[in-house]
């Protein structure tokens, strides 16, 4: 007993020993996971009063980054789908801001480049790449509104005359501390589309930046952490999974590090393979029809943050009391209504649409014909169908929108919206001369008439993927009323609207009246046999 | 009173559980086709699984044990007395009149139910069984190749399972009333409990003549 007590207290006094001895050695806390530290590099101990005078250091080292960029639909804001439309924020009209053409200088502060401009020569010159806004790590590169993509340098007074400030960035301390891509410096974009967080996707907002397992498993900061990079797995710059392009239906199997695969590393059977439900195989039946995000996802707009779900422009114009365009807030601060933009409808934790989706989608280009017989317009619109064979169920946000148009020549229109002039509509609220002056930038015939026509747009829903008990149960869709009840061409057992009404009719009536004709033989039986007695 | 022992144990087990697993699918089985919601769609689906591989798996037992004690005989079709049985259960047994057929061990069920009980046998559970395997199946169907399995609508499957499975809810209350109607309402579930059937003291002069002659 006592030898016992003894040799445990050698081995408690060894252990406490050799931790403490663990403790005090030195440098083995941090190890570096780059094999550089760019607070040490000579080229980055200078002074850079622009943009592009950081990327020349960059471009000094990586030889080939900005080439590798300039291939980019990042670079490019261009992307020819292979139905042969001409796509990319430079091309499309939207339902949200509509479009970015003559508004660069407040839409290229979501640009990867410095002072983007319309024309070949701008996109050619590897110095306007902008390295940092991607590889920020301090949080502090600021990209403001209204300066063509440039952050600033100087303490600037913005608007003019406004006597609001905004502050110089530290370019040489950003340069210094530079890194991989991080849900912050992805999302200073892709979470704000459409003019504001969480705005335009639904599935993508500022509450990714940190979010917990319930909003997000594998982005869950406390647990797997995943970067957007963890999916959209980038080489040369290239990074995958782009909406312009997307994979509605991934047959292949899971993706082994190391080996070449010609598929998207985005889907999720590029890690899950086909049959990745363990515990119940029955639901591995369903991947044949059914995308993973439909019962993976089961509300977006989960965070916290609420999304738009429309967009009326038809009634914006009005102005306070003080001359100023009128703001109104809904209880949560957030604006239902501005003079700039007309009115919105905002909502949180939204149930999806439900679609067939083969990874083709149509756009309606500024160039075509639209009709206010036939309304909604579809900005967008999600191929397929139950029998093509390339289609899923997919979730998808679809968002209304009521926006300008030109009656006479049936197109969609480029309005100029943004600027410090006369035709800006955010400036002097006149359609007319907004519109005029969107369509001369881009060389298009307006007739003079403004009018408005409801639109939509759909936006896939692929983020904001819950934990697996979080996930749809089989009467969410097996039910009357369930959540495909309108997704057509398919029988859902369960689903009430697939029976057969002759066979269900039919049926009960056979079992009912057999039910009576038993009834009425016993009932008959009971009075005889007591007549008898 | 004499009693005669008709119904064997296994018989009698096969026979009851038999039934708990019919009504239990019966009810699981509208469930999932949608006609209700009372377990719930995942618990109805999971347990209508259950209970199919259970009841399969007592079919096996069952068909090994009517051919190896020849009791597959006894659904042999006859249509000896059948009109004699049929104007028992229309007029007879209003008035009081005596049963035609008289149970025997080598004959246990009447006409009727031979008729019945093989129509059961060789239509109606079939029609369940292999549109029940292929609803389970389905989505396995194309890699096997055969062009009739392969291009199987899901939708056609179920209106065959969901066909079906009425015929066998229409089977099932007539089936039910008619265990009622021997010489007391509870005379024949008893026999089918205990396997002994109490002979009946006013014997029918046809009783004889109600046995198939083609007993070996």
């Amino acid at each position: 007993m006592r030898t016992g007590i003894f040799m445990a207290a050698v081995m408690a006094s060894m252990l406490l020993v050799t931790s403490a001895q663990a403790a005090a050695e030195p440098g083995a806390a941090k190890l570096l996971k780059s094999t550089a530290d760019h607070s040490k590099f000579k080229e980055l101990k200078q002074v850079f009063n622009s943009g592009p005078e950081v990327t020349k250091a960059c471009l000094s080292c990586h030889t080939e980054a900005a080439k590798q960029i300039q291939k980019t639909e990042h670079w490019n804001w261009e992307y020819k789908s292979p139905e042969g439309q001409l796509l990319g924020k430079r091309h499309v009209i939207n339902n949200f801001c509509t479009s970015i053409t003559s508004n660069e200088a407040d839409c290229a502060a979501c640009h990867i480049g410095y002072g983007f401009k319309e024309d070949k020569a701008f996109f050619a010159t590897e110095t306007n790449v902008d390295c940092l806004v991607c590889h920020d790590t301090t949080g502090k590169y600021k990209k403001p509104i209204g300066f063509d993509g440039n952050p600033v340098t100087k303490n600037t007074e913005f608007p003019p005359g406004s006597g609001k400030i905004i502050k110089a960035v530290d370019l040489q301390s950003i340069a210094q501390h530079v890194g991989k891509s991080s849900r912050t410096t992805c999302g200073a974009c892709h979470f704000y589309g459409g003019g504001g967080d969480g705005v335009k996707h639904g599935d993508l907002d500022s509450s990714l930046e940190a979010p917990e397992k319930a909003l997000d498993v594998h982005m869950d900061a406390d647990g797997n952490n995943f970067v957007c990079d963890t999916c959209h797995d980038t080489q040369g710059h290239q990074v995958p999974g782009s909406r312009y392009a997307p994979t509605a239906q991934d047959k292949g199997e899971a993706h082994v590090r190391g080996k070449h695969y010609n598929t998207s590393p985005t889907t999720c059977q590029a890690c899950h393979g086909q049959a990745p439900h363990k515990k119940i195989a029955k639901l591995n039946d369903h991947t044949d029809k059914v995308a993973c995000q439909t019962c993976h996802i089961p509300k977006f707009a989960r965070g916290g943050v609420p999304t738009k779900m429309s967009w009326d422009w038809s009634t914006s114009g009005k102005r306070g009391p003080d001359g100023k365009p009128l703001v109104k807030k809904n209880a949560d601060e957030y604006e239902v209504y501005n003079g700039k933009k007309g009115d919105f409808v905002l909502a949180e934790n939204v149930v999806p649409q439900y679609i067939w989706f083969n990874g083709k989608v149509k756009y309606t280009l500024r160039g075509d014909k639209i009709e206010a017989s036939n309304q909604p317009v579809h900005i967008n619109s999600f191929e397929g169908s139950a029998s093509d064979g390339k289609s899923l169920i997919w979730p998808v946000k679809v968002f209304h929108g009521k926006q300008a148009y030109d009656p006479v020549n049936k197109t969609l229109v480029v309005t100029h919206l943004a600027g410090e002039d006369d035709t800006a509509y955010w400036e002097n609220l006149n359609w007319k001369k907004a519109v005029a002056a969107g369509m001369a930038s881009v060389n298009a015939p307006f007739s003079g008439k403004v009018d408005f026509i409801e639109t939509d747009s759909t936006w896939p829903i692929t983020h904001m993927v819950a934990p697996a008990k979080d996930a749809l149960h089989c009467q969410d869709c097996h039910a009357a009323n369930g959540r495909l009840e309108k997704v057509p061409g398919i029988y859902i057992p369960g689903r009430v609207s697939d029976h057969n009404r002759l066979l269900d009719t039919a049926g009960w009536a056979i079992a009912a009246l057999t039910l009576l004709g038993v009834l009425g033989h016993g009932l008959g039986r009971i009075v005889l046999s007591k007549r008898k007695h | 009173m004499a009693r005669m022992y008709i119904f064997k144990r296994f018989e009698r087990f096969w026979h009851w559980a038999q039934a708990a697993l019919i009504i239990f699918m019966l009810a699981t089985g509208f469930e999932i086709h949608g006609s209700y919601t009372l377990l719930g769609w995942q618990k109805a689906a999971d347990l209508h699984t259950t209970a199919a591989w259970t009841l399969i798996g007592l079919w096996l037992f069952a068909i090994f044990w009517h051919f190896t004690t020849g009791e597959w005989k006894q659904y042999i079709p006859t249509t000896k007395n059948i009109l004699a049985v049929m104007n028992y259960y229309s007029v007879g047994i209003f008035t009081g009149a005596p049963h035609p057929f008289r149970v025997t061990q080598l004959a246990k069920h009447n006409p009727l139910q031979r008729l019945a009980y093989l129509l059961v046998k060789l239509f109606i559970n079939p029609l369940i069984w292999i549109s029940g395997l292929l609803y389970l199946y389905y989505n396995q169907l194309g890699a096997t190749k055969i062009a009739a399995l392969a291009g199987l609508q899901l939708g056609s499957i179920a209106l065959v399972h969901t066909a079906a499975a009425f015929m066998m809810l229409a089977f099932l209350i007539g089936h039910l009333y008619l265990s009622t109607t021997g010489h007391t309402p509870l005379a024949h579930i008893k026999a089918m409990i205990t396997g002994w059937e109490d002979q009946h003291e006013a014997e029918p002069e046809l009783a004889q003549a109600a046995t198939p002659g083609r007993r070996g």
